[in-house]
């Protein structure tokens, strides 16, 4: 049996002096995803920062062998560039062509388009573009559906259908359903505030 | 690893290349300072001849830090910061392209200003080696020294003082063995101890202020 992608067992994680996950486990196998669910303040971001490996656990362990590509809630986007000159870092380090990547994403008309030109369902579709480029088979997603129409909301769905069936790994943050098929949920609650925080 | 860090560096350089105006502006600020002294000083040769290594030194030293607010800042703020550190090559690594990047696009083209400077100033050309060796050398000590405060004052507020604050005393050994090795030809001595010392402090910075400058970026990362 091939190892998790990745494994979390009972995490805590301070920001500053503040407890924002407290005894945290779950794993990821391949062909697997993993839907974080909570309100606002949960955490979600933090766990996914963990799990990426930018966000040190202050207790417990957390093993992930893998690359990730990551997608954070801000889109990484040169505003000066245009889309192909965006995506091509990533294309020189990872798959694919770009032709099959924008055609996926319906971004084949805006290549040439510079990116602050573009609107904030546009540039959420190209961080998405990327990550499609990227050949880690973990991929993190924070809120990836933030911005999208009803089609681009299929397309995503689309596209990680398709990674996962390639033995691939997802782990996203959303508030609204996600069109992925077969999915686990982690749902996080809001540490409760300690009494006397606000005297 | 390698072809990771070379693709990095190569995107680095062409952001760069593309938002020129970065280098201009640093280019143009040495210029104009150096150009101000003999209007302080007064029009005479034999003064600007003995001030001018010196003048250069410190417009060198000023010139280097307003693009350096920038280096890590931009890719800070539109999340870019978080995608470099994932790309493999570390957070030292990270920080050593970015740092590469500077001294490529500032301390090559402040070097290349240095020489009709040094012209104006009265220099001799039987200076202008050990000048420009020292400027080289000490340059690419600046940048280092430089990006590892950018690092580390990043994400805190009033970073932008910190900047100069924090990276003029530290560049401050840099500025007395370079101005010492390119008064040497003036004087009559020889360059030698002086370059040694300088090589000395590069070869200090070189590995440490990568590290120190991975440190700040992963502390601002989290």
């Amino acid at each position: 049996m091939p190892p998790p992608l990745v494994e979390l067992s009972s995490i805590s994680v301070f920001r500053g002096e503040r407890l924002v996950l407290k005894n945290i486990s779950t794993h990821l196998e391949a062909c697997q995803a993993l839907l974080l669910t909570g309100p606002n303040g949960a955490g979600k971001s933090t766990l996914l920062r963990v799990i990426a490996g930018l966000c040190p656990v202050s207790s417990g362990t957390m093993e992930r062998p893998c690359d990730v590509a990551w997608l954070g809630h801000l889109d990484a986007l040169k505003p000066a560039l245009t889309v192909r000159e965006n995506l091509q870092f990533s294309l020189k380090l990872g798959q694919g062509t770009l032709k099959d990547c924008l055609a996926s994403l319906s971004l084949t008309a805006l290549a040439d388009r510079p990116v602050r030109l573009l609107s904030a369902g546009q540039k959420r579709r190209v961080a998405l573009a990327r990550i499609t480029l990227s050949k880690a088979p973990l991929w993190l997603l924070d809120e990836p559906s933030v911005g999208l129409d009803q089609a681009s909301l299929e397309q995503l769905g689309t596209i990680m259908n398709t990674h996962l069936a390639q033995g691939g790994g997802i782990i996203a943050t959303s508030h609204v359903p996600l069109p992925l098929g077969h999915h686990h949920t982690l749902k996080l609650q809001a540490p409760p505030v300690p009494a006397g925080v606000f005297l | 690893m390698n072809s990771a860090f070379r693709a990095l560096t190569a995107r680095e350089l062409r952001l760069a290349f593309f938002f020129g105006a970065d280098t201009l502006a640093s280019l143009l600020f040495f210029i104009l300072c150096a150009a101000l002294f003999p209007l302080a000083l007064g029009p005479s040769p034999a003064l600007l001849h003995q001030m001018g290594p010196g003048i250069l030194w410190v417009c060198m030293l000023l010139a280097g830090f307003p693009p350096l607010e920038r280096l890590f800042n931009q890719d800070f703020e539109d999340g870019s910061l978080d995608q470099l550190m994932l790309y493999g090559v570390g957070p030292a690594g990270v920080a050593l392209s970015k740092i590469i990047t500077h001294w490529m696009t500032t301390g090559i083209p402040l070097l290349i200003a240095a020489i009709p400077l040094g012209l104006m100033f009265g220099l001799e050309s039987r200076e202008f080696p050990v000048l420009l060796g020292s400027l080289a050398l000490g340059s690419a000590s600046l940048s280092l020294i430089g990006g590892m405060i950018a690092a580390i004052s990043l994400g805190a507020r009033r970073g932008n003082i910190l900047l100069p604050l924090l990276g003029l005393p530290l560049s401050v050994p840099i500025l007395i063995f370079g101005a010492a090795a390119s008064y040497a030809a003036q004087l009559g001595l020889s360059p030698a101890s002086n370059l040694y010392l300088l090589g000395a402090c590069f070869c200090l910075c070189l590995p440490l202020c990568p590290l120190a400058a991975g440190m700040g970026l992963k502390e601002a990362c989290r």
